[in-house]
């Protein structure tokens, strides 16, 4: 009779109730540093928020208690994240469009989607390193050593696997149904992907696409010996072949030097980074709910 | 019926209709290959560029710790272990705390609002650049785990971990920023692989009166553990070649020691550290520091890949 009725001290009883605040305590744990993080980063960086911060440039550290603003780092790491995203959008959709369009599972598209995932775990400091053998200790590009340019590639290589990667799976996800009509109505095979396909994935491409560049913007490790850092203004295209200050590259040299005003740059440096990164992250988030919703509409 | 028939046969596209179908093709194609080349072009560039420290230290770079520029002698065990210890363990750390998360926000103990807003705000951490963790590491994680380093030493300085006395940074304050890191990484992967289980076994295991925390553990824990041990991999390699962050706060000391407690090194420090100065053969070494690197992440990251192949699409 009793076996009907919940038993509250039965020893499986008791076991889940454990294991269950054993989960709880798990996300807490989880949970509560993160949150410390982001909201220390918006305060503390938030405070550091001056319009001359956005118009100066940094003045060379030291005990100069005004340290100026971060106005060549902004517009270098604008600049490096363009070139990055100028050479991998169109190498990675490009890819994509043969991967998702083309291929039939042979060996090569197979190769090439491992080779896509490898290249996706491959340290992004490896690709500093590889663009530092490459370009910078060669002075290939018209002699200049650390460049823009130079960081620009090094960071391409770290938003390839994403394009791709979104671009392959955007695609297929584009039902079949819309190929067999523009192929049957006697469209060829490129104004096929050009005007049916690429359109119809435009949205969900676009989305994976702004996320590897939100990701890229804030990737240090292959900018420090590639591009370096400068603390003057770019004031013109030669800037390119030239050292070239990053928002992430500031925030490393600076948090590490021992004066206060440094460490406040590197600080509201952070803020601008982490609130870009994360709205361009929310909003990609709320758009691609938005869509799913009207699709199954 | 002759007659239409030889027309449809007829039936062609413009000459410069034809080409411009080749050439997207081919162009998309070569576009394609660009990854095999660079990731060829990497391996083989690091190769090439470490041949000389190769030729000179063989395998006892390796095994060495000593790491002198002014008498061109290099061994890179100290970063060697600094990386396999601080990845290790912090993947230690990590993997209960974010399966834990993981399964709590895929059963059903708080309504799904709140599971889904715990999961999207897990995943957006895993946007954070890692020099903004460094950052504050640096100045909030350093001060306030100070005390519960001297009190680690203090009480278990017996253990070789912790043997000496700890003194600002040091690995164990890389470890926890790599926990940060890596928990978002671990607790989606497995949050998709916990999802992907059928419900069908759920539903069974319930059925024949197993509890809840039976069915996850006998149940739909191994099912989805696979997909799990293969995000556990991702996050190893992420881990081996995280830079920013552990460059900032382990203190990069080359000097050997068995503690955490004391500043330590990892490749991806070292290469961050001393690659914009060096000359002369401690390039070269560097070159070779880095493909150790290169080697160990590209075997965790294939096994990873293996692994998913090997035990996906079971149920």
């Amino acid at each position: 009779m009793n076996s009907l009725f919940y038993q509250k001290n039965s020893s499986r009883n008791i076991g889940d109730k454990v294991f269950t605040t054993l989960s709880l305590i798990c996300v807490v744990i989880a949970i509560l540093p993160l949150i410390f993080l982001v909201t220390y980063i918006l305060i503390k960086g938030g405070a550091q928020i001056t319009p001359e911060l956005f118009t100066l440039e940094p003045n060379p550290p030291g005990d100069d208690l005004d340290a100026g603003g971060i106005n060549p780092a902004l517009i270098g790491t604008l600049i490096i994240t363009t070139i990055a995203s100028i050479i991998a959008i169109p190498v990675g959709v490009g890819g994509g469009i043969y991967l998702a369009e083309y291929s039939k599972g042979g060996p090569f598209s197979r190769f090439i989607r491992f080779g896509v995932n490898v290249l996706a775990g491959v340290p992004s400091i490896i690709a500093g390193v590889f663009i530092y053998a490459l370009i910078v200790s060669t002075k290939i590009l018209f002699g200049s050593m650390y460049s823009g340019f130079a960081g620009g590639m090094a960071l391409s290589i770290l938003m390839l696997p994403t394009v791709i990667k979104t671009t392959d799976e955007g695609l297929k996800l584009v039902p079949n149904e819309l190929r067999y009509a523009s192929l049957g109505v006697g469209a060829s095979m490129y104004t096929t992907i050009l005007k049916i396909t690429l359109p119809s994935a435009f949205r969900s491409i676009a989305t994976g696409v702004v996320l590897g560049i939100a990701r890229a913007a804030g990737e240090t490790a292959p900018l420090i010996f590639t591009a370096l850092f400068s603390y003057y203004y770019i004031t013109g295209f030669g800037d390119l072949f030239y050292e070239m200050g990053s928002l992430a590259v500031l925030i490393y040299n600076f948090a590490l030097e021992p004066y206060d005003a440094q460490n406040k740059l590197a600080w509201a440096a952070s803020f601008i980074l982490v609130l870009s990164i994360l709205s361009v992250n929310i909003f990609s988030r709320i758009l691609a709910a938005f869509t799913e919703k009207t699709k199954r509409v | 019926m002759e007659e239409k028939l030889a027309l449809f046969k007829n039936r062609k596209r413009f000459g410069i209709e034809k080409n411009i179908d080749i050439i997207f093709k081919n162009t998309a194609l070569v576009l394609s290959s660009f990854v095999a080349i660079i990731l060829l072009g990497i391996v083989l560039v690091v190769f090439v560029q470490s041949f000389e420290s190769f030729s000179r230290y063989g395998l006892k770079f390796l095994v060495t710790s000593e790491w002198n520029p002014v008498k061109d002698e290099y061994g890179a065990f100290t970063a060697i272990y600094g990386t396999l210890i601080t990845s290790f363990i912090s993947l230690l750390i990590t993997i209960p705390l974010g399966v834990g998360t993981a399964i709590f926000i895929t059963e059903d103990f708080v309504p799904k609002v709140f599971r889904e807003i715990i999961g999207s705000f897990v995943e957006l951490l895993a946007a954070i650049p890692s020099v903004v963790l460094g950052l504050w590491a640096i100045f909030v994680m350093e001060p306030f785990f100070r005390a519960f380093f001297v009190f680690l030493h203090n009480f278990f300085g017996w253990v070789p971990l912790f043997s000496t006395e700890p003194t600002g940074r040091n690995s164990l304050l890389a470890i926890l920023i790599l926990v940060v890191m890596l928990l978002p990484i671990v607790t989606s992967i497995a949050r998709d692989s916990l999802n992907q289980v059928p419900k069908k076994l759920r539903n069974a295991s319930y059925g024949i009166g197993a509890s809840r925390w039976k069915t996850i553990f006998s149940v739909i824990l191994p099912a989805a553990l696979s997909g799990i041990m293969a995000g556990v991999l991702l996050a190893l390699g992420r881990a081996m070649g995280e830079t920013m962050a552990v460059t900032m706060i382990i203190g990069n000391s080359n000097a050997f020691s068995w503690s955490l407690l004391s500043p330590g090194y990892t490749i991806s420090s070292m290469l961050a550290n001393q690659f914009g100065e060096a000359d002369g053969s401690q390039v070269s070494s560097l070159f070779y520091a880095a493909f150790v690197l290169m080697i160990l992440s590209l075997v965790v990251n294939i096994f990873a890949q293996w692994l998913v192949k090997k035990f996906s699409l079971k149920y």
